[in-house]
């Protein structure tokens, strides 16, 4: 893991970001902050408010993290980071509500359970507090962006299944039959159960064909 | 809306609108813990302990921070409640019932991250349930909780049985299974209003 070593230059900056996006990404390799998932991917537009608010509450902690690492003392850091996690979760708690009313009442109290995402104190406490603040920004908005994508990704399937809708409008005309069940609760296990799936399959895939191409070049010798 | 009574909310908690089959809160142990099932009741029993302690507190809480005005602490509040119950439950397992407390272990601490026991805080506050109604719910999602994991336990002892395919090994078959439990669950639908 990056986290280890010094972090300097643009490449690395990058493979720092790319780490939370693809690699390990929360959603989809960690399964991390799996009840938030689930329960606000109903449609896509749900999902993505989610996914933006976890990530501006996860670069916000990161950097003030950062920034404080050298004068939190061990004992009582998680509880420092948790309320700080938890001011940020209270500012953007507040900060939909003025934006959007109908959206805060579809997110409900999910908004204020970010505060209980374990992918949050995670990167805060594996990342954040060892690192200097840039990048444990870098980092943090990787993994935000991650958490965004992977909800996106649950919710628009949900959404397109469940209604034949994507962000309110048709797709499939009058007569398409909604499968209803894919926005309700057990929707969300199938759906991710089956994104889970598709990236198994995908990597398989890719570890077979590496493996043909090492036959090949071996055979060719 | 007519008034819930205690017994309609705990029913209603505990099977038409499970706190983690439906509610979609706790997932994290949910998954993590249900392997075996001598793993799952204690880690029910003590998830609902606490549960019930920290609504209790947070009515209280949310008594006093509404007295003087200072709404939005609320949340960190409650998270900071949270945190002191689980210590206090595991100084008084530590003292009074050690061989408890040592088969519990690592779950314990974990019980502060576990977002079914803040999300029943905040959604207590939401719907301003009334001390007795408070207690019903905590009681009737700790139920729920254990009931959920005690089911998902069961049901993955018997799929370590049957052959998996193996791209769905791991948490995509333990998904799987846990959307069946929820559909089954969906026949709850209506009971306890």
């Amino acid at each position: 893991m990056s986290a280890d070593r010094p972090i300097g230059g643009v490449t690395d900056a990058w493979e720092n970001f790319t780490e939370g996006l693809w690699r390990q990404n929360p959603v989809f390799v960690m399964m991390l902050g799996i009840c938030p998932m689930l329960a606000v991917t109903v449609s896509a537009i749900n999902a993505l408010a989610m996914g933006v608010a976890t990530l501006l509450v996860l670069v916000a902690s990161c950097a003030l993290v950062s920034a404080l690492r050298r004068f939190v003392p061990r004992e009582v850091r998680i509880a420092t980071y948790i309320v700080i996690i938890a001011t940020f979760v209270t500012a953007v708690d507040y900060a939909i509500q003025a934006i959007s009313l109908r959206l805060y009442e579809a997110l409900g109290a999910f908004i204020q359970l970010i505060v209980a995402n374990c992918m949050i104190l995670g990167r805060v406490e594996a990342h954040a507090s060892k690192n200097p603040v840039i990048p444990s920004v870098i980092n943090a908005a990787g993994m935000g962006f991650g958490f965004a994508i992977g909800l996106f990704a649950l919710g628009s399937v949900r959404e397109v299944l469940g209604a034949g809708e994507l962000f309110g409008v048709s797709l499939f005309g009058p007569h398409f039959q909604p499968w209803v069940v894919m926005v309700l609760p057990p929707g969300g296990f199938f759906v991710l159960g089956g994104w889970l799936l598709l990236f198994a399959l995908w990597e398989r895939r890719r570890r077979n064909r590496a493996e043909a191409q090492l036959l090949l070049a071996a055979g060719r010798d | 809306m007519a008034p819930e009574t205690s017994f309609q909310i705990f029913v209603n908690v505990l099977l038409a609108n499970n706190i983690v089959l439906a509610m979609f809160l706790g997932l994290c142990p949910f998954l993590g813990v249900s392997g075996k099932l001598e793993t799952a009741v204690p880690m029910g029993v003590a998830t609902t302990f606490v549960m019930a302690v920290a609504s209790l507190c947070a009515y209280g809480l949310n008594w006093l921070l509404t007295l003087l005005g200072l709404e939005f602490l609320r949340l960190i509040a409650y998270i900071a409640v949270i945190a002191s119950a689980v210590q206090l439950v595991e100084m008084f397992l530590k003292k009074h019932s050690p061989a408890l407390f040592r088969a519990l272990g690592i779950f314990l601490p974990l019980i502060t991250t576990n977002c079914a026991v803040l999300g029943v805080a905040l959604i207590q506050t939401l719907r301003d349930y009334s001390l007795l109604q408070s207690l019903a719910f905590a009681a009737g999602s700790g139920a729920g909780f254990t009931l959920a994991l005690v089911l998902l336990a069961g049901l993955r002892e018997r799929a370590r049985l049957v052959e998996v395919p193996d791209i769905a090994q791991g948490s995509a078959v333990v998904l799987m299974l846990a959307g069946m439990l929820s559909l089954a669950f969906m026949g709850f639908a209506g009971i306890g209003g």
